[in-house]
Parts: C-alpha cells; structure tokens; sequence
C-alpha cells in the first residue's frame, strides 16, 4: 500500500502539480495588458525610467524562468504575493474567503448525497418501472439544466415569490445566525447539487444494476437472506465504489462551478474572488486563487484515486 | 440499417432526442427562416409579454426574443461543434501517439494533459477568455484546450489496447511505418469512442459557451446569446419574466435533446453500456 501511495504521489500528484503551475504561471503572464499598467493605471503620463523601476522592483526585467522559479518559490513558502487593489496578502484573502465556497461545497455534496444515493439504488431494484422511468427522466433533465439557469429560476420562483423567506443573494455569516446562515446558502447548494445529483444518480443505477446480477447476490438470496439486507449490506456496499470515485471527481468540479454560482447569489467565495480579479487585471490574486483551487481539484482527484484502491485492493495489484 | 431499427424499436427517447435535436440545428442553420424580425433591431415596445406578433415577448430594447433565441441557438452549436472538433483531432492525435509509442512520449503528453485537466474547466475558460478577450474565438480556443485531455485519455486507452492486435503485429512485421499504421490501423478502429466522447462532449460544450457568455464572456452585444440573455434578463425577471425563461428554456432543450441523442448514440456505438446508464 506504501510503496503504491509513494509512487501515485511522486510520478502523478506532484507531476501534475508542477505542470499546473507552469500553465497558471504561463497564462498570467500571456494576459495583455502589462503590469505596469495595472499598476499605475492606463493612460498615466509615466517616464521609461518609472516603468524600469517598477519592473525591477517586481523582478519583471528578469528572463520568465527565473520569474517562474522565483515565484515558486514564495509558494513553496506560503507566500503567494499582494493584492495589488487592496495591498493585503492573497494568502490571507484565500483564508477569508474559504469558509464560504467550503460552506457551499459541504451543503451540495450532503444534498447530493441524500438525492441520489436513495434514488439510484430505488431505481435500480425497480428497474424499468415506473419510479425508475421517474427517475432517470429527472436525472436527464437535471444534467440538461446548467447551475446558472437553475439558481436564475430558483430565485424567481423561490426567492421572489416567497419575499423575506430566503434571501435572494448575499452571504449571512455565521455571526448573524446560524439559521440566517443557512437561509443564505439553500438556494446556492440547491443550484449546484442537482446537477451533480444526476451524475451520481446514474452512476448509482448501473453500479447497482451491475452488482445485482453478480453471483455472490444470489448466493445472499439462497440463503434466505431479507431483499433489504441484500441490497443494502451486500450490494450496495460494492456498488458504492465507483460512486465514490464519480462524487470525487465531481466535487473537484464543484470547484468550478462555485465560481457561477457564487457571481450569481452574491455569496463571498474564492470563485467570486478569483472572477473579480480577472476582471480586474490583479494578476496575484488571480495567480493564487486559479492555483489553489488547481490544487485542491488535483488533491480530490489523488483521495479519489485512493479511496478507489483501498475499496478495492485488487486496483494496486494490476499496477 | 439493423441497428437503426434497433435504435428506433430500443430508444424511443433518443430516437425523439435526435429529432428535437435534429429541428433545433435546422434552427440554427436557417433562423431566418424561423423567425420573422432581425435579432439585434428595436421592433417593438419595451417589455411587451408574449402576444401574436412576438410569441416570446420583447426585452429591455424591445427585440423580439424568439428572433434572438434562433439566432442565439446558433451561436450555441456554431461554438460548441467546432470546439469539440478541434478538441477531438489534437486529441486524437496526441492520445494516439502516447498510446502507440509508450514510454518518454506517453509519460511527457499524458502528464501535460493532467496539468489541463488539472483546471476546473470553467475557470481556465475564463482565465483563457481574459487572455483573448471576449468573444467567439476566445470561447472556441477555451473549450478546445480544456477538451483535449478528455479526447487524448480516451484515444490513448484505444490505441494501446489495438497496438497489441495481430493486424497491427502484421502490418509491422510487413514493413509499414509509424506514420501509417497509426492513420490507417490505429485510427479506423478507435473512432467509435471517440465519435460517443464527441457527442457526450456537445452538451457540456454548450453549457461552458452559455456560461462564459451569462458572465459577460461571450459574444459582445448586441449578438444574441442563450447565456447573455439570461443574464440581461435577470434584472428585470420580476417585471418580465419572459425575458429569462424562453432562453432558459430553449438553453435546457437544446442541452437535452444532445444528451439524449449521445446517450443514444453510446448504446449504438458501444453496446457493453446497453441500458446501463
């Protein structure tokens, strides 16, 4: 198990990682517009020598491998440099805004979790009658409407109509209560659960349908085994395993889509930070955001990865 | 032709998939056609709800918003075809040439699709879309690089498992370069993956394109978008709700009816999924 952890680690995690921040690293310096300007703003009446200055100052007149290693080397160290709006470090803004698009992540995942699982195994039992019909209908329907489109009819026919119930945008801290809380990030998990609830939903229902016709199921049978025990003790247990590894990989997506729909409810995330400051031109900020949220979606991938093979050992031996 | 029958008989719901999708892309080829007004003209009043001379109503500009959906519905598979088929040919190349050759070349360009694939999807659009600029091209150059890993992972895992057949032993053995054994041996026999991945692709294409341009990313105005016009609308959807839910609505059809036809599409191609999913 070791030695399989240590080299997924060392020749596909940190890889990855590395190319990764090459690629951040290579776009944000691909981005027109120079940093000067940024800086000073555009159109200032600035000297050649002012412009020099500033670049030697941020060591921009250095050749873009040094920069890179430089750069990456502040990382390594937990730095990931200024805003250059609010002057305040982007690793104290990344921490600020955690809590939130954590928040988020947690409640669509719990969400998903209570949809789909009970869904897809119901769905696979009953197979082609009518609550499984039901079911995957809605499971279509639910991969075909976007998180945008969903949370835009959410607050249309949720939030407005149903006026102070829930709060159309906005973020309520946890200072204000813990239910106004809640109240705020309903309609935001709900946006974003749905869709990950089909995937997981049809990915449920075949791995369901798989292990029902396995042998050892029948075996439970014959021996007089309850259909509940059956499917929920023996069945369910093996079936869950590709489901874990599609929720892995989806809540690595989750990352990007939180940052839709946190623009769209308001909510103080790392997306909206990161979306502001593309908009913004606050390359140390967009630099940072864009690779952690990289990292945290190699990160899943890796647990996932894992997981897969503790669940079931005969992975690592194949490798 | 036997297997159409079996489609047809089999999967009623992807057969009428294809036909929505198959009336949604006439749309998009002709939408003059279809509709009566110029998309980006002020026609009629403000606000007005749907009557008899604009059966979607009209938005803040007072532009008929069928003529704008047709026209957006357009720039939905203009976007989202070209996208997933340039992703496909770089990946298929690509996946190709790691899956053939193995060792450097396979651990060099798999690692770097991991590094693409590494980025949540949207974000590096948007990010890609902040280098380029908004618009059409930035949006098809975004969906493309995010696509490519998806492609070379799939044409990767074909090609190592038809490098090890005897006809490919056969051909090797008969003197036949690299060059041709991957485009006449390799290539014929991985296309239906690939074609199923295409077809699964379209739709989330579609939503990257919608998403890009509901963030102000897509087209510029006044080029009617599925997603700009959701976005345009919202301030007002209390006031005209029409403005937000024919495009909504047209959005989540023509999503739906290219999932059905791809999940269609994959029970043809690959009957090891038959019904499974």
């Amino acid at each position: 198990m070791s030695s399989y952890l240590l080299r997924r680690i060392l020749f596909i995690f940190i890889p990855s990682l590395l190319g990764m921040s090459i690629l951040v690293f290579v776009i944000m310096h691909m981005i027109p517009g120079s940093f000067v300007d940024v800086l000073l703003g555009i159109g200032t009446d600035i000297s050649e020598e002012q412009i020099a200055n500033i670049e030697k100052a941020y060591g921009l007149d250095k050749p873009l491998a040094t920069q890179y290693f430089y750069w990456m080397g502040n990382v390594l160290r937990g730095d990931l440099g200024n805003s250059l709006r609010t002057g305040k470090p982007v690793v104290g803004e990344i921490i600020s805004r955690l809590p939130v698009t954590l928040e988020l992540t947690l409640f669509s995942v719990i969400l998903t979790l209570l949809l789909a699982i009970p869904a897809g195994v119901i769905s696979a039992i009953r197979r082609n009658d009518l609550g499984d019909l039901v079911a995957r209908l809605a499971a279509l329907i639910g991969l075909s409407v976007p998180n945008f489109l969903l949370g835009t009819l959410l607050i249309l026919y949720i939030s407005l109509k149903l006026p102070g119930k829930l709060p159309t945008t906005g973020y309520a801290p946890f200072s204000e209560g813990i239910w106004e809380n809640i109240k705020s990030m309903i309609l935001p998990s709900i946006s974003l659960a749905l869709g990950m609830s089909a995937t997981v939903m049809r990915m449920t229902r075949s791995s369901m349908l798989e292990e029902l016709r396995q042998e050892y199921v029948q075996v439970a049978r014959a021996k007089g085994l309850s259909e509940r025990i059956v499917v929920l003790r023996h069945a369910l247990r093996n079936g869950l395993i590709p489901v874990i590894t599609v929720l892995g990989i989806q809540i690595g997506y989750l990352m990007g889509g939180t940052v839709i729909v946190e623009e769209l409810f308001a909510l103080p995330g790392i997306g909206r930070l990161a979306l502001n400051a593309i908009y913004q031109r606050d390359y140390p900020v967009v630099q940072g955001t864009v690779l952690f949220i990289s990292f945290v979606f190699v990160f899943m991938n890796m647990l996932t990865d894992l997981s897969y093979s503790v669940l079931d050992p005969r992975i690592q031996q194949e490798d | 032709m036997k297997s159409l029958y079996y489609l047809v008989r089999r999967n009623l719901i992807g057969v009428l998939g294809g036909i929505m999708l198959l009336g949604f892309i006439m749309i998009a080829i002709a939408p003059n056609l279809f509709s009566s007004y110029d998309p980006e003209e002020f026609v009629g009043m403000q606000f007005s709800p749907p009557d008899d001379v604009f059966p979607m109503g009209t938005d803040l500009y007072g532009r008929d918003i069928w003529s704008r959906i047709a026209h957006g519905t357009r720039i939905s598979f203009q976007v989202s075809f070209l996208s997933v088929l340039f992703a496909a040919i770089v990946g298929v190349v690509l996946g190709m040439v790691a899956g053939y050759f193995g060792g450097v070349s396979d651990y060099i360009i798999m690692r770097f699709m991991d590094a693409i694939f590494a980025f949540p999807s949207v974000l590096l659009a948007i990010a890609l879309v902040a280098i380029g600029g908004s618009g059409i091209e930035s949006i098809i150059l975004a969906i493309t690089i995010v696509y490519v890993p998806i492609f070379a992972r799939v044409a990767r895992a074909s090609a190592m498992s038809v490098r090890e057949r005897e006809f490919v032993t056969a051909a090797f053995a008969a003197g036949v370069g690299s060059p041709r054994i991957l485009l006449v041996h390799i290539l014929p026999n991985i296309l239906s993956p690939i074609i199923v991945q295409m077809a699964l692709r379209l739709s989330s294409a579609i939503t990257v394109e919608a998403a890009l341009s509901f963030l102000g990313l897509g087209a510029a105005p006044p080029t009617p978008t599925l997603g700009s016009m959701l976005s345009e609308g919202r301030a007002f959807m209390e006031l005209a709700p029409w403005t937000v839910l024919y495009p909504g609505l047209a959005l989540a059809l023509v999503i739906l009816s290219v999932n059905l036809f791809g999940d269609a599409l994959r029970d043809m191609l690959d009957p090891r999924l038959r019904g499974t999913l």
